[in-house]
C-alpha cells in the first residue's frame, strides 16, 4: 500500500515551526545545561517569536490554502499572527525578573508560553473545525499549566483548576456542536465547504444546524470570557501569575475571537438575521456585567478581569454588525486592546512587586507624585481602556460603535457607549488614588527591571501613536477582511 | 508659504510642555515665568487672528485643510469664523491672566499644574478652531482630562474627588451620545452623497429629514446643555466650581462653559435648522428657568464661589436665549455675552480667590467691612460686581440689552421674564457686596488684610480695560461677529419648524433607522 503525501509547503507554518522549535531548544536546554544560564530563555523565546514575526511578514498577502485545505493562507490570519507574536513578545518581557521572585523562572515557562502561542496561531489560521479543536487544546492546555505555575499558592492552583475543569467543559460543547454540524451539514468539516452547505435557509434552520451553532458560541463564549460563560475569568485572572494573567488577557483572546470571528464571517454570514438576536443580547450583557461588576472590585487583578469581559463584550459588537467596518474594527481593537492591556498588566506587576504584596487598588494612592512617570503610563493606560482620546482605545471603540451604527444597530451603539461610560468611572478611579489621595505610607522603590520597563514604555508610546496615527493599522485591517465575501459594507 | 497660524497656536502649548517637564521642580517661579511667557507669546501670536481677521467675510477663515485618516473620511480641517475668533482670543488672553494668579496661590505640584494649564490652552483653542467633528470631537474630550486633574488634585482637599468625577462623568455621558449621532449622521451624508466625510463643512444644508433631525439634535444638545449647562442639567457646575482652584474655576467659567454655547452655534443649528426652530419653546424656557433659578439660588448661597456658580446658570440662560431668538439682536447679545460672562465671571473668580488667599474662606459670614481695610479691592470688586448685574456703560448691559431686544422680537413672555433676571442679578450681587464688603469690620483676622498686590493689580486691569471697552464701545467686537452673525440668521431663517405632533414624529421613527 503506497501513501500518497499531498503537496504542502512548509513555509506556510513558518510562524508555528519556529515557535515551537524554539520551545522544544528551551525545554533541552533546561535539561542538559547547568543551573544559571536562565538568562538565555528569555532571550531565545524573544529571538524565535522575531523569526516568526519575520516569517510572517513575508508571508503577508498570501492567499489560498495548504496542508491538504487545512490551513488558510490570508491576511486576516496574518494579522492575528502579529497580533498574537506581538501580545507574546511583551509577555515574555514581562516575566523574568517577576518569575524570579516566586523562584519560577524556568524553563518550562517559556516552552509553555511559546507552544501556547503555537496553538493561538492555528486558530487563528484554521480551515478545519478538527484545527481549531488542536489549536484551542494546545493553546488551552499549556494555558491550565501556566495559570498553576506557582505551586505553592493555592490561588494559583485554584485558578489552574477551575480553569482546566470549565475549560475542559467548555472544549466538550465545541467538540459537540462541530460533531452536530458535522451531521448537519452531510460530512464535512472544512470550514468553506460548512459555508456552501449551510447556505441555504432550509439547511440553516435544521434543528441539528441551530443545536450545533448554540453549542459552538458556548464554546467560543467560554474562551473569550463573554457573559453567562464568564464565570471562570475573575477567579482565573486573579489567582494566575500576573504575567500569565495578561497573557491569557490579550492572547487566548485574540485567538478565541479570531476563530470565532472567521466561523461567523465565513460559515453563518447568511445567518445574519436570526444569528444577531443571539450575539446582540451576549454583547450586551458581557458588556453590561463586565463593567457594573467592575466597579466594586479591589484587587486590580480582578477588575482588570472583569474590564477584560466588558471588552469582550465591545469585540462582540463587531460580531454583531456583522459588516466589512466590524470585521476591521475588531481587529483594529484587538490589537489596541493587546496594547493596553499588557502595559496596564506590566504596572500591576511593577507595583505588586516583592510577590505581588501590593495588588489592591488602594496601594496606588499617591503614586502619581512619588513615581510620576509610572503613574503617567498607568493613566494612559486607564484612560485608554475607557476609550479617552486621542489613544488606541478610543479609535478601537469608534471604529466598533462605526460599524454597529453602520449597520443599524443604533441601540447597541448607544447602550455600548454608555458602557464605556461606567467604565471610566472605575478606570478614573486608579488616577484619582494615584493623583488625588495621598499615599497611605511611603510606597519605597520600585525595582524598574529592563524588560518590564521596556514593556511598559513600548506599550505606552504605542497607544498614543496608533491612537493619533492609527491610518496605517486600519488599512491593514481592511486588507485583511476582504476575504470574506458574505459581509456587507 | 503662510503661517499655519491656528496649527501653531493649538501645538505651541503642547510642544512647550516638553521644556517644561526638564525645568527644575522645586523652583516654583521658574516654573512659573517660563508658563506665563509661554503663554504671552500665545497671546501676541493669537492677536494674528484678531488683525488678520476679515470682517466682510462671514465664513471661515485662516482655513486648514490637511488628511489625516482619509481612509475615513476624517479630516485635520481648521478654521475660524466671527465666533470662534472672540472665543479663542478670551482663551488666550485669561490663560496669562490665570498663571499670574498662581503666582502665590498654588505651591504644590507646581510643575504639574502648569502642565494641566497648557494642555487645557491647546484643547480649548482646539475646540473653537475644529471644522472637523471627529477631531473637533477628540479636542473636546481631551480638555476634560485636564481640567479633572485641575479640580481633582488642587481642589478643595474635603471633596474635590468627588466634584472632579461628577464633572468628568457628567460630560462624558453628554458627549458620548454625541458620538453616536455625529456617526449616525456620518453614515446618513455617505448614504446620501456618496461620500463618507465628518467634516463639519459639507453637512451644512445636507437636508436632513425632520424625524431624525429631531434625534440628532436632541443627542447634540444634550451633550452642549451639560456643558453650558443649563437647567436642569446644570448640578455638576456649584460642585466643580466649589472644588476647584481659583484658576481652574476662572477657566472653567470664563471658557470651557462656552464650549457648550458655541456648540450650539456651531453644529446643533446650522446642522439640524429645523429640529432647531421646533425646540425654541422648549429651550427658551429651560433658558428663562436656568436665568430667574439661577438667580434665586445664587442670592441664598452662604459661600462666595457657590453664588457666582449659581449665577453663571443665570448669565448662561441669559446666552440661550438670545443664541434660540434666531435674529441679528438675539445672536449678536448672544455671542457679545458669551465673551463678558467669560470676562466678568473670570474676573469675580479671580477677585474670590484673593481673598481666599488671604483669608482661607469663602464664606461671606466670615467677611464684612473690607472695604476700608482694602480699597483698591474694593473698587475692582465694585466694577466687576456691576459689570455682571449689566450696568450701562460695562460690558455686561449691552449683551443682556441686545439679548432682550433680540428674545423680545420673538417672545414678549420670555423677555418679560428674562428681565427680572437682571433685577435679581442686582439683588445678589449687590447685597453680596454690602456684607463682605460695607459695614464695620469686626472680624479681627480682617483687620490685618493687604490690600492688592502690583502683581493681581496687574491681572485685573487687562479684564477691566475690556469690561469698559465693551461697555462703552462694544462695535469693535460687535463688527467681528456681524458678518458670521448676518450669515447664521440668513441660514436659520431658511429653515421652518415643520407642524408636527409629537406622537406623529414617534411613529415615522422607524423609518430613520
Amino acid at each position: 500500500m503506497t501513501i500518497t503525501v499531498p503537496a504542502f509547503s512548509l513555509s506556510s507554518i513558518g510562524p508555528w515551526l519556529t515557535l515551537t522549535l524554539a520551545a522544544i531548544v528551551i525545554l533541552l536546554v533546561d535539561a542538559f545545561s547547568p543551573r544559571g544560564r536562565r538568562g538565555i530563555f528569555p532571550a531565545i523565546a524573544l529571538a524565535a517569536l522575531a523569526v516568526a514575526a519575520w516569517q510572517t511578514h513575508s508571508l503577508w498577502g498570501k492567499a489560498g490554502v495548504d496542508f491538504s485545505r487545512m490551513v488558510y493562507l490570508d491576511n486576516f490570519a496574518f494579522y492575528f499572527y502579529n497580533i498574537i507574536i506581538l501580545g507574546t513578545a511583551l509577555t515574555i518581557l514581562l516575566s523574568p525578573h517577576y518569575l524570579e521572585e516566586f523562584g519560577k523562572n524556568l524553563g518550562e515557562y517559556y516552552a509553555l508560553v511559546l507552544f501556547a502561542a503555537t496553538g493561538m496561531l492555528l486558530m487563528a489560521a484554521s480551515a478545519h473545525f478538527i484545527m481549531i479543536f488542536l489549536g484551542l487544546e494546545i493553546m488551552s492546555i499549556a494555558v491550565y499549566v501556566l495559570a498553576g505555575l506557582f505551586r505553592e499558592d493555592s490561588r494559583s492552583n485554584e485558578a489552574a483548576l477551575k480553569y482546566l475543569v470549565l475549560g475542559a467543559f467548555a472544549s466538550g460543547f465545541l467538540l459537540f456542536g462541530m460533531a452536530m454540524l458535522y451531521g448537519a451539514s452531510g460530512g464535512t468539516l472544512y470550514l468553506s465547504e460548512l459555508a456552501n452547505r449551510l447556505s441555504s435557509s432550509v439547511a440553516l434552520t435544521k434543528p441539528l444546524t441551530l443545536l450545533g451553532l448554540a453549542l459552538i458560541l458556548v464554546g467560543f463564549g467560554f474562551k473569550v470570557a463573554s457573559v453567562p460563560f464568564h464565570m471562570w475569568t475573575p477567579d482565573v485572572y486573579e489567582g494566575a501569575p500576573t504575567n500569565v494573567t495578561a497573557f491569557m488577557a490579550v492572547g487566548v483572546k485574540a485567538a478565541a475571537f479570531a476563530a470565532f470571528a472567521r466561523v461567523m464571517f465565513l460559515v453563518f454570514p447568511a445567518f445574519t438575521v436570526q444569528w444577531n438576536m443571539v450575539l446582540w443580547v451576549l454583547a450586551v450583557a458581557t458588556m453590561t456585567v463586565g463593567n457594573v461588576v467592575a466597579i466594586s472590585q479591589t484587587n486590580i487583578k480582578r477588575m482588570l478581569a472583569y474590564s477584560s469581559i466588558a471588552h469582550a463584550g465591545y469585540l462582540m459588537v463587531a460580531l454583531v454588525a456583522a459588516n466589512q467596518l466590524g470585521a476591521v474594527s475588531l481587529l483594529y481593537y484587538l490589537l489596541a486592546y493587546t496594547i493596553m492591556n499588557i502595559g496596564a498588566f506590566g504596572v500591576v506587576i511593577l507595583v505588586g512587586r516583592k510577590q505581588d504584596q501590593y495588588l489592591n487598588i488602594y496601594d496606588y494612592s499617591g503614586l502619581g507624585f512619588q513615581h510620576p512617570a509610572l503613574a503617567a503610563t498607568m493613566a494612559i493606560f486607564m484612560f485608554a481602556l475607557a476609550g479617552v482620546p486621542p489613544t488606541a482605545g478610543f479609535v478601537g471603540k469608534f471604529y466598533i460603535f462605526s460599524a454597529a451604527v453602520k449597520a443599524g444597530y443604533i441601540w447597541l451603539a448607544i447602550i455600548g457607549v454608555m458602557n464605556s461610560l461606567v467604565s471610566v468611572y472605575y478606570y478614573l478611579r486608579i488616577t484619582v488614588l494615584m493623583y488625588m489621595r495621598p499615599a497611605e505610607a511611603d510606597l519605597g522603590p520600585i525595582p524598574f527591571t529592563k524588560g518590564v520597563t521596556l514593556a511598559v514604555a513600548l506599550t505606552a508610546v504605542a497607544t498614543l501613536a496608533i491612537g493619533i496615527f492609527p491610518g496605517f493599522f486600519y488599512d491593514m485591517a481592511v486588507n485583511s477582511v476582504k476575504i470574506f465575501p458574505g459581509l456587507l459594507g | 508659504m503662510q503661517l499655519p497660524i491656528l496649527t501653531v497656536l493649538i501645538f505651541l502649548p503642547l510642544l512647550g510642555i516638553v521644556p517644561l517637564l526638564f525645568l527644575d521642580s522645586k523652583n516654583d517661579k521658574v516654573l512659573k515665568g517660563y508658563t506665563l511667557g509661554l503663554s504671552l507669546v500665545e497671546f501676541v501670536l493669537s492677536l494674528r487672528l484678531w488683525f488678520g481677521f476679515n470682517e466682510a467675510y462671514g465664513g471661515m477663515q485662516f482655513v486648514e485643510q490637511h488628511n489625516w485618516l482619509p481612509q475615513y473620511g476624517i479630516g485635520y480641517h481648521l478654521g475660524i469664523d466671527g465666533f470662534s475668533l472672540l472665543l479663542i482670543l478670551l482663551a488666550t488672553l485669561l490663560t496669562p491672566i490665570c498663571v499670574l494668579a498662581t503666582w502665590n496661590d498654588v505651591q504644590h505640584r507646581v510643575k504639574e499644574f502648569m502642565l494641566c494649564l497648557l494642555f487645557m490652552l491647546s484643547g480649548m483653542i482646539g475646540v473653537f478652531a475644529a471644522l472637523d467633528m471627529f477631531l473637533f470631537y477628540v479636542f473636546w474630550e481631551l480638555q476634560l482630562i485636564p481640567m479633572y486633574l485641575l479640580i481633582g488634585v488642587w481642589g478643595n482637599p474635603a471633596r474635590r474627588v468627588y466634584a472632579a468625577i461628577k464633572f468628568f462623568l457628567y460630560t462624558m455621558f453628554g458627549s458620548l451620545l454625541m458620538l453616536v449621532a455625529i456617526l449616525v449622521l456620518y453614515f446618513y451624508h455617505g448614504k446620501v452623497t456618496g461620500e463618507y466625510t465628518f467634516d463639519l463643512m459639507k453637512m451644512y444644508g445636507l437636508g436632513i429629514p425632520f424625524h431624525m433631525q429631531f434625534w440628532m439634535f436632541l443627542a447634540f444638545a444634550l451633550a452642549f446643555a451639560i456643558k453650558v449647562p443649563m437647567f436642569p442639567f446644570h448640578t455638576w457646575l456649584p460642585d466643580a466650581h466649589t472644588e476647584a482652584p481659583t484658576v481652574g474655576s476662572v477657566i472653567l467659567a470664563a471658557v470651557l462653559l462656552k464650549m457648550g454655547t458655541y456648540g450650539f452655534l456651531r453644529f446643533n443649528m446650522p446642522l439640524f435648522p429645523e429640529a432647531a426652530h421646533y425646540f425654541v419653546p422648549l429651550f427658551c424656557i429651560l433658558a428663562v428657568i436656568g436665568i430667574v433659578y439661577g438667580a434665586l439660588v445664587s442670592m441664598v448661597q452662604p459661600d462666595l464661589k457657590r453664588l457666582i456658580a449659581f449665577s453663571s446658570v443665570s448669565h448662561l440662560g441669559f446666552v440661550m436665549l438670545g443664541l434660540f431668538a434666531f435674529n441679528m439682536q438675539g445672536v449678536q447679545g448672544g455671542v457679545l455675552q458669551m465673551i463678558n460672562h467669560g470676562l466678568s465671571t473670570g474676573a469675580l473668580f479671580l477677585i474670590v480667590g484673593c481673598i481666599y488667599e488671604r483669608r482661607h474662606t469663602r464664606l461671606i459670614a466670615d467677611f464684612g467691612g473690607i472695604s476700608s481695610v482694602m480699597p483698591i479691592f474694593a473698587t475692582i470688586f465694585m466694577i466687576v460686581a456691576l459689570s455682571s448685574i449689566g450696568l450701562p456703560g460695562l460690558n455686561g448691559f449691552v449683551g443682556e440689552f441686545l439679548i432682550l431686544l433680540g428674545a423680545f422680537q420673538v417672545n414678549k413672555l420670555y423677555a418679560a421674564i428674562s428681565a427680572t433676571g437682571v433685577i435679581f442679578a442686582a439683588c445678589y450681587m449687590l447685597w453680596m457686596f454690602q456684607r463682605v464688603m460695607f459695614g464695620q469690620c469686626t472680624n479681627e483676622k480682617n483687620k490685618v488684610l493687604q490690600d492688592l498686590s502690583w502683581r493681581e493689580i496687574g491681572y485685573f486691569l487687562p479684564l477691566l480695560l475690556f469690561i469698559v471697552w465693551i461697555g462703552v464701545y462694544p462695535n469693535t467686537f460687535l463688527n467681528k461677529t456681524q458678518a458670521t452673525t448676518a450669515q447664521f440668521v440668513a441660514q436659520m431663517e431658511k429653515a421652518k419648524a415643520p407642524k408636527i405632533t409629537l406622537s406623529q414624529l414617534l411613529k415615522t421613527k422607524g423609518e430613520a433607522r
